[in-house]
C-alpha cells in the first residue's frame, strides 16, 4: 500500500469516528420516527387527557385514550421489583466482594451473570406456568397473574445487573480505606457498612438505575405474567397492564397510521422519556459520587 | 459508461416485469384479516404473477374503500348497510356479497368449574364486572374475567354480539391471542374467557349459551347465538384475477385454511 503513515492514520481515525457516529444516527432516526408517528395523536386527545385519563379503550367508538392506569402499572411494577431486587443484588454483591473466598466468588459470579443471559420469554413462561398457579393456590388469590408475580420475575432479571455492577464497584474500593478502618478498631461489618458501601455508592447507584431501567422497559415478561387488566392496582395482587405490554399486544392489530397506532407510539414516547430520566439520574449520581482517589471519602 | 447502461437496462427490465404483474388490493375487517392473510399467502405462492396486498382498516373503512374504488375486495364482519349500498350505487359501484367463513365465539371456563351453561345476559353481566362471584351462578369462588385485547377482531365480535353497546370492564385480564386466553383459563380455576370455535381443546370447558352447544352445525344454522357470517365484497361479480382469488377462498383448500385460522368453514 502506498499510503503515507499520516493518511493511514487519518483514515483509521475517520473510520472509527463513523462507527461511533452510527449509533448516534440510529438513535436520532428512531427518536424522530417515534415522535413523527406519535405526536399527531394529540390532535385527537389533549396531553392531560392522554396522561391522566383512566380509561383505555382505543378501538371503541368514540375511543378513550387514557394511559394513566398503564403508567401507574409500569411504575408500580418497577418500584416493587426494585424493592425485591435491590437488597438481593446489593447483598449478593457485598457477599461476593467482601466475604466470600476466592473460589466461591469465582463460582458464584458467573452463575449470577448467567441469570442475565436467560431470555425474558423463558422467565415469562416460568412465571406464567409455575409461579402463577403456585401464588394462586398458596395465597388463595383470584389470579396468579398479577403485579406481584410480574415484579418477582422482573427482579430476577435486574438482580444480575445490580449485583454485577455493584460487585465491581465494591471490589474497586481502595485497600487502604478498609485497612485504615480495621486499624482503627472497626469490625468487619462496621467497615463494610461505614466505609466500603459509602465509597462504592456511585457504582451501586449506577447498577440500581440500570436494573430499574431494564425493568421498566421489559416487555415479554409483563406481557405474559402481569395479567393485562388496564386498571389502577388496588393491591399488589391486582392484575395490571404496564406500557410495554400494551404496545406489544396491540400494535399488530392497530390500523396503520390510525389513531390507535399513533396512541401506541405516543405511549412509546412516554416510555422513552421515563427510561431517559432513569439513565440521566444514573449518570448524574455516578458523576456526583465519583470516587477520584483514596482521599475523597 | 457501458456499466451504467447495463444497470439502466437491468432496472428497466425489473420495472417492466413489475408492471406485468396483476395487483389486487384487499382491505377491511380485522376479524377477517387473519383468514385473508393466510389465504393470500397460499394463493400468491401458487400464483407468483399476482401481487396481493392485504390491510385491515376495519369493516367500515374497507367498505368505504370499495365504494371509492380504492380496493378490489372489501372484508367485512357485518353485512353492508342500506345506506352504504345506496352510496355505492350512486358512485356506479355494484357491491357483490360473498360469505367467506362463519365466526363463532365460545365462552370457556376452567374444567374445575361446576358451571356448564350460561345465558347471553349472564355473559354480559360477567364481562361488565357486575357478577363478581361464581356463587351467583351456582358455582364457587371469585370470578376472574379474561378477555381479548380491545383491538382484536374477536373482541369486536364479542362486544357486538354479547356486550351490545356496553364495554368489557377494565378489570378484565386482556390477552393478546386466543392461545393466551386458553392458557390463562386452563391455569386458573376462577377464570372465564372466550375464544373462536377453532381454539377449543380439552384444557378448558366450553359453556353452552342459551342452552345451545357451540358446534360447526349450530354456528352455520345461527342457532348458536354468538355466531355470524363473515363477508367479502367485490364490485360486481368477480372477474379476472379477483375471480381467481375469490374462487380459491371458496375452494376446499381455501376453506381448510379458514378452519386452520380458527373459524368455521362453509362446508
Amino acid at each position: 500500500m502506498g499510503l503515507s503513515r499520516k493518511t493511514k492514520d487519518t483514515l483509521i481515525r475517520n473510520i472509527l469516528f463513523l462507527a461511533a457516529l452510527s449509533s448516534i444516527v440510529a438513535l436520532g432516526l428512531i427518536m424522530v420516527y417515534l415522535f413523527v408517528e406519535g405526536l399527531p395523536i394529540f390532535k385527537v386527545v389533549s396531553v392531560p387527557d392522554f396522561l391522566f385519563g383512566t380509561l383505555w379503550y382505543p378501538t371503541s367508538d368514540p375511543p378513550d385514550f387514557g394511559i394513566f392506569p398503564l403508567i401507574v402499572a409500569s411504575l408500580a411494577v418497577t418500584a416493587l421489583s426494585s424493592v425485591i431486587a435491590i437488597p438481593l443484588g446489593v447483598m449478593t454483591a457485598i457477599y461476593l466482594a467482601e466475604i466470600a473466598g476466592r473460589r466461591t466468588r469465582d463460582f458464584f459470579k458467573p452463575v449470577v451473570e448467567l441469570l442475565a443471559a436467560l431470555p425474558s420469554v423463558v422467565i415469562g413462561f416460568f412465571g406464567m406456568v409455575v409461579v402463577a398457579p403456585f401464588l394462586q393456590e398458596t395465597l388463595d388469590l383470584a389470579t396468579g397473574l398479577n403485579l406481584f408475580n410480574a415484579s418477582l420475575m422482573l427482579a430476577f432479571m435486574s438482580v444480575p445487573t445490580i449485583c454485577s455492577v455493584s460487585e465491581d464497584a465494591i471490589h474497586a474500593v481502595p485497600r487502604e480505606l478498609k485497612e485504615a478502618s480495621l486499624a482503627l478498631g472497626a469490625t468487619h461489618f462496621e467497615t463494610i457498612a461505614r466505609v466500603v458501601l459509602p465509597a462504592s455508592l456511585s457504582g451501586i447507584s449506577t447498577g440500581v438505575m440500570l436494573g430499574m431501567s431494564r425493568a421498566i422497559g421489559e416487555t415479554m415478561v409483563v406481557l405474559m405474567v402481569a395479567g393485562g387488566a388496564a386498571i389502577i392496582p388496588h393491591s399488589i395482587f391486582s392484575p395490571v397492564r404496564p406500557m410495554p405490554s400494551s404496545i406489544a399486544a396491540e400494535m399488530a392489530e392497530a390500523a396503520f397510521r390510525g389513531d390507535h397506532y399513533r396512541a401506541l407510539f405516543a405511549i412509546g414516547i412516554v416510555l422513552f422519556l421515563f427510561t431517559l430520566a432513569f439513565n440521566l439520574v444514573a449518570s448524574h449520581v455516578a458523576e456526583k459520587h465519583k470516587q477520584v482517589g483514596a482521599a475523597t471519602l | 459508461m457501458r456499466k451504467i447502461l447495463g444497470m439502466v437496462a437491468a432496472l428497466l427490465l425489473v420495472a417492466s416485469t413489475a408492471f406485468a404483474e396483476t395487483a389486487i388490493k384487499v382491505d377491511g375487517s380485522t376479524t377477517v384479516l387473519p383468514i385473508m392473510q393466510k389465504i393470500v399467502e397460499a394463493y400468491m405462492k401458487a400464483h407468483p404473477d399476482v401481487k396481493i396486498s392485504v390491510s385491515g382498516g376495519g369493516s367500515g373503512n374497507g367498505i368505504k374503500a370499495l365504494i371509492d374504488g380504492a380496493t378490489d375486495v372489501a372484508m367485512a364482519s357485518r353485512a353492508m348497510e342500506p345506506k352504504e349500498i345506496e352510496l355505492a350505487k350512486s358512485k356506479n359501484v355494484n357491491p357483490n356479497q360473498i360469505v367467506c367463513a362463519i365466526d363463532a365465539i365460545v365462552p370457556i371456563v376452567n374444567p374445575a368449574n361446576k358451571l356448564s351453561a350460561v345465558t347471553v345476559a349472564q355473559l354480559k353481566e360477567l364481562f361488565m364486572g357486575k357478577i363478581t362471584s361464581w356463587k351467583d351462578l351456582g358455582a364457587e369462588g371469585p370470578v376472574v374475567v379474561v378477555s381479548r385485547d380491545t383491538s382484536s377482531g374477536t373482541y369486536e365480535t364479542w362486544e357486538g354480539m354479547v356486550m351490545k353497546k356496553e364495554r368489557v370492564f377494565p378489570g378484565a385480564m386482556m390477552q393478546a391471542s386466543n392461545g393466551a386466553v386458553v392458557q390463562t383459563v386452563s391455569k386458573n380455576k376462577n377464570a372465564i374467557g372466550y375464544v373462536g370455535l377453532g381454539y377449543l381443546d380439552a384444557s378448558t370447558k366450553p359453556l353452552t349459551v342459551d342452552g345451545i352447544v357451540a358446534t360447526a352445525e349450530t354456528a352455520k344454522s345461527k342457532k348458536y347465538p354468538i355466531s355470524r357470517d363473515l363477508y367479502l365484497y367485490t364490485n360486481g361479480a368477480p372477474a379476472g384475477a379477483v375471480k381467481g382469488l375469490i374462487d380459491f377462498v371458496l375452494s376446499a383448500e381455501g376453506q381448510k385454511l379458514v378452519k386452520e385460522t380458527g373459524f368455521v368453514p362453509l362446508n
